[in-house]
C-alpha cells in the first residue's frame, strides 16, 4: 500500500534525492519518492511493516536534513 | 516571502553593510580580521553550525560543509574579503532559490485550486453546509451561483452555465439543464442548481484529478535521474580534485602552498551541483503544471519527457477522430428533391428509437408531423415500413430493397446507406455517417509540423469508411475491420516498426481500449473522465475531447525538454570552464561564486519559464 506524508522545511533538492535513495534502500520498502517540489514523501510497503519503516525513515531524514519535519 | 526568508534577507542586508564598512575602513592585522569576521559571523553562522552538525551525522559532501570549508580556507589564507563574499552570495543564492521554488509551488497550487471546501446539502428539508467527504451517493446538493460544484452528479432542477476552465482549460462555459451530468470542480455561474450526487467524493472528478497531479512527481524523467546520479559523483570528484590541487603541485614544485590551497578553495565553491539538481525537477514540475492548466494531465515526468520524441501517433477512430454520433452526410434522391426524400424517411421512421432515426429526424428541416404516419412496422435488422400520406414507404438497407424486388444504385459515398422506396418504386438513398471532429484535420497537420512521422488510424469499421475519414484528415495509414483484440496486435506490430528513439503514442476515448493504452509507449485517453479503466491505463489524460490538445502536449513537452537541456549544458559548461581556469590560476573566487550562485539563479529563472504555457486552442 502507498502512504503519503507532507514535509516541511525540506530546503535542498539534493538532500531530497539523497533521502529518497536512502529510504528506497530500507528493507521492506517497495518504492519511495521524495518530491522536493510538492514537499511530499510517498512510501510503498506492507501495512504491518509501516510503523517500523517510518521510524527508520524519520531517522534517515534527521540525519540528512535535520530541519525537515515529516507530518505523520 | 515567509518569516524565514525575511530573516535571511535582513541578515544579508546587515552583513552587506558590515562588509562594505570593512572594505572602506583602513585596517591592519587583527583589527582587519575582526572587521571581516563580523559580517562573516552574521551571514555564515548557520552554515557553519549545520556543517558541524551534519559532519557529526556522517554527511561529508554536504553543501554547508563545502561552503564552510571554502570560506574558512579563504580566511586562513588571508583572503578575508573573498571569504565573506562567498558566504554572502551563497546565502543570496539560497534565498533566491527558496523564493523561486515557493513561487512556482504557489502558482501550481493556484492552478490546482479546484478542491471544494463544502457542499450545501438538503437534509430533512433544511440546507446544511457539510464537508464534501460526508455526502453520500443519492443525496441532493444545492449549488448556488458562484459556488464550485463539490461532487459529480445529475442536475435535478435549475438551469445554469458552468465554468469548466479550471478543469479543461476551455474558456467557453458549458450549459447545464435538468438531466445533464455535471462534474465536480466546475463553477456554477448563473442559476441555482439542485444536483443528485452520483459519486462519492473520493471517486469524484476533483479527487481523481488532484490525485493524478500529486502523484505525477513520483515518476521521474530520465533527465532527473541522470542529474541525481551525476550529482552523486560530481561533488566527491570535485572535492577530490581540490584536495589533489592543494597537495600535489606544492609537493612536486616545492612550496607555494598558499597559492595552491587558494586555487583548491575555488574548486570547493563550485563543487555544489545545486543549479542542476534544483532546475531540472523545477522545469518538469512547471511543464506538468502548465499542461494541467490546459486540461492535459500528465501522469509523470517520464511521460512528459517521452512525448517530445513522438514518432508515430495511432488513433482510434470512433469517438476520437470522429464524434461518435451519426448524422446525415449525403442525400441522393431520384425523381424528388433532397428535402422531400429526407422528410419522407424521417416521417416513416418517426416512431423508431434507432440512432439512425434520430439523425434522420435531425436532418429534416420541417417539424416531423407524426399524424401523417400510420401502420408503422419495424422489420428487424432491415428497416421500417409505414404509411405516409396514404403511400407505402419502405426505409431500410439493401437487403430490404432486394426483398421488395427493387434494384438499388451502388453507394457513392462511404457510410451507412439508407434506401427509400415509395409504393414499390425506388426513391433514392441517404448516407448517414459518423462526423469527423471539427479540429481533427488541423490537429493532424499540427502533429506533422511538430515532427510526427506517421499518423495511423485503427478502426473496427469497414475499409471504405476508414479510408474516407483517413483521406479527409490526411492520415498516413488505416487499419480497418479490427476487433478490439486486433488493435493490441496492430499496435505491437507498429511498435516494432518505429525507430528506437521515437515513441508511439496511442490516442483513444477510453472505451474498450485500455489494453492498447497501456501497451503503447504513451497512452492518451481523451474526453477525460469517462472511464475509470482508461484513466488508470493512460499516461496522459485529456480533460476534454479536443484533438488539438495532443499537439499542445507535445509542444509543452518539447519546450520543457529544451529548457532542461539548456540548463544542463549551461551549468556544466560554466562550471567546467571555471574549474579549468581556477586550476590554472586564472580565475578567482568571484568567478567561482558566479559559477555556483549565478548559474543557479539563471538556471532557476530559465526553469520557471516551463510553467508559462503556449496554448494554441485559446
Amino acid at each position: 500500500m502507498k502512504k503519503r506524508y507532507n514535509l516541511t522545511n525540506l530546503d535542498c533538492a539534493h538532500c531530497a534525492a539523497k533521502m529518497e535513495d536512502a529510504i528506497k534502500k530500507i528493507e521492506g520498502v517497495r518504492d519511495a519518492s521524495v518530491n522536493f517540489m510538492t514537499q511530499k514523501l510517498m512510501v510503498e510497503t506492507e501495512e504491518e511493516k509501516l510503523e517500523e519503516i517510518m521510524e527508520e525513515v524519520v531517522r534517515i531524514c534527521k540525519k540528512i536534513e535535520p530541519d525537515c519535519v515529516i507530518h505523520m | 516571502m515567509n518569516q524565514k526568508q525575511k530573516r535571511t534577507l535582513y541578515r544579508i542586508l546587515a552583513a552587506a553593510l558590515l562588509f562594505g564598512a570593512a572594505m572602506v575602513v583602513p585596517s591592519q592585522g587583527a583589527v582587519k580580521l575582526v572587521l571581516y569576521l563580523l559580517p562573516y559571523a552574521v551571514i555564515g553562522w548557520d552554515v557553519l553550525w549545520r556543517a558541524v552538525r551534519n559532519i557529526a551525522h556522517g554527511q561529508v559532501f554536504d553543501e554547508n560543509f563545502l561552503m564552510a570549508l571554502a570560506t574558512v580556507g579563504a580566511f586562513l589564507t588571508g583572503e578575508y574579503p573573498e571569504g565573506v563574499a562567498v558566504m554572502l552570495f551563497y546565502q543570496i543564492g539560497e534565498l533566491f532559490q527558496s523564493c523561486a521554488v515557493g513561487r512556482s509551488r504557489q502558482s501550481i497550487a493556484a492552478l490546482m485550486d479546484i478542491r471544494p471546501d463544502y457542499a450545501n446539502i438538503l437534509r430533512d428539508g433544511k440546507l446544511e453546509q457539510v464537508d464534501p467527504e460526508d455526502v453520500t451517493v443519492g443525496e441532493t446538493i444545492v449549488v448556488k451561483p458562484g459556488e464550485r460544484i463539490p461532487l459529480d452528479g445529475t442536475v435535478l432542477e435549475g438551469n445554469s452555465s458552468l465554468d469548466t476552465s479550471a478543469l479543461t482549460g476551455e474558456s467557453i462555459p458549458r450549459n447545464a439543464a435538468p438531466g445533464d451530468d455535471v462534474i465536480s470542480g466546475c463553477i456554477n455561474q448563473s442559476g441555482l442548481l439542485r444536483i443528485q450526487v452520483t459519486k462519492a467524493f473520493e471517486e469524484s472528478t476533483v479527487s481523481r484529478i488532484l490525485d493524478l497531479v500529486e502523484n505525477a512527481g513520483s515518476k521521474k524523467a530520465r533527465a532527473e535521474n541522470f542529474i541525481t546520479r551525476f550529482a552523486r559523483y560530481y561533488t566527491p570528484a570535485v572535492v577530490l580534485g581540490a584536495l589533489v590541487l592543494a597537495v600535489v603541485p606544492p609537493l612536486v614544485l616545492g612550496g607555494g602552498w598558499n597559492q595552491w590551497i587558494h586555487r583548491s578553495l575555488i574548486f570547493l565553491v563550485i563543487s555544489c551541483p545545486c543549479a542542476l539538481v534544483i532546475s531540472v525537477p523545477l522545469s518538469f514540475f512547471g511543464g506538468i503544471g502548465g499542461a494541467s492548466r490546459c486540461g492535459i494531465l500528465v501522469k509523470g515526468g517520464n511521460y512528459l519527457e517521452a512525448l517530445a520524441d513522438t514518432d508515430m501517433v495511432v488513433f482510434d477512430k470512433t469517438g476520437t477522430l470522429t464524434q461518435g454520433t451519426f448524422a446525415v452526410t449525403g442525400v441522393y434522391p431520384r425523381e424528388m428533391t433532397e428535402e422531400q426524400l429526407v422528410e419522407l424517411a424521417a416521417l416513416a421512421e418517426s416512431f423508431s428509437d434507432h440512432p439512425i432515426s434520430h439523425s434522420l429526424r435531425q436532418a429534416c428541416q420541417t417539424p416531423v408531423d407524426s399524424t401523417r404516419v400510420s401502420d408503422s412496422r419495424e422489420i428487424s435488422g432491415k428497416g421500417i415500413q409505414a404509411q405516409v400520406d396514404g403511400k407505402t414507404v419502405c426505409v431500410g438497407n439493401a437487403v430490404l430493397m432486394e426483398e421488395l424486388g427493387i434494384r438499388v444504385e451502388a453507394g457513392k459515398q462511404a457510410g451507412t446507406v439508407v434506401h427509400v422506396a415509395v409504393d414499390g418504386c425506388y426513391g433514392g438513398s441517404i448516407i448517414i455517417s459518423d462526423q469527423v471532429k471539427p479540429d481533427a484535420e488541423q490537429a493532424i497537420a499540427e502533429l506533422k509540423k511538430l515532427g510526427v512521422r506517421r499518423t495511423v488510424m485503427l478502426t473496427g469499421d469497414t475499409r471504405e469508411v476508414g479510408e474516407a475519414v483517413a483521406s479527409q484528415l490526411g492520415l498516413d495509414e488505416v487499419h480497418a475491420q479490427l476487433l478490439p483484440a486486433d488493435k493490441v496486435e496492430r499496435v505491437e506490430e507498429l511498435l516494432k516498426q518505429k525507430s528506437s528513439r521515437g515513441r508511439l503514442v496511442f490516442v483513444g476515448d477510453g472505451i474498450n481500449d485500455a489494453p492498447v493504452l497501456s501497451r503503447a509507449d504513451i497512452g492518451i485517453a481523451m474526453g477525460g473522465l469517462g472511464s475509470d479503466a482508461a484513466i488508470e491505463a493512460a499516461d496522459v489524460v485529456l480533460m476534454d475531447d479536443k484533438l488539438i490538445k495532443i499537439a499542445d502536449a507535445i509542444r509543452i513537452s518539447q519546450r520543457t525538454l529544451r529548457i532542461v537541456r539548456q540548463n544542463i549544458i549551461f551549468a556544466l559548461g560554466v562550471k567546467g570552464v571555471v574549474l579549468l581556469l581556477g586550476a590554472l590560476g586564472m580565475a578567482n573566487m568571484w568567478e567561482a561564486v558566479f559559477a555556483d550562485v549565478g548559474v543557479m539563479i539563471i538556471a532557476i529563472l530559465n526553469a520557471t519559464r516551463a510553467l508559462k504555457i503556449q496554448n494554441s486552442s485559446r
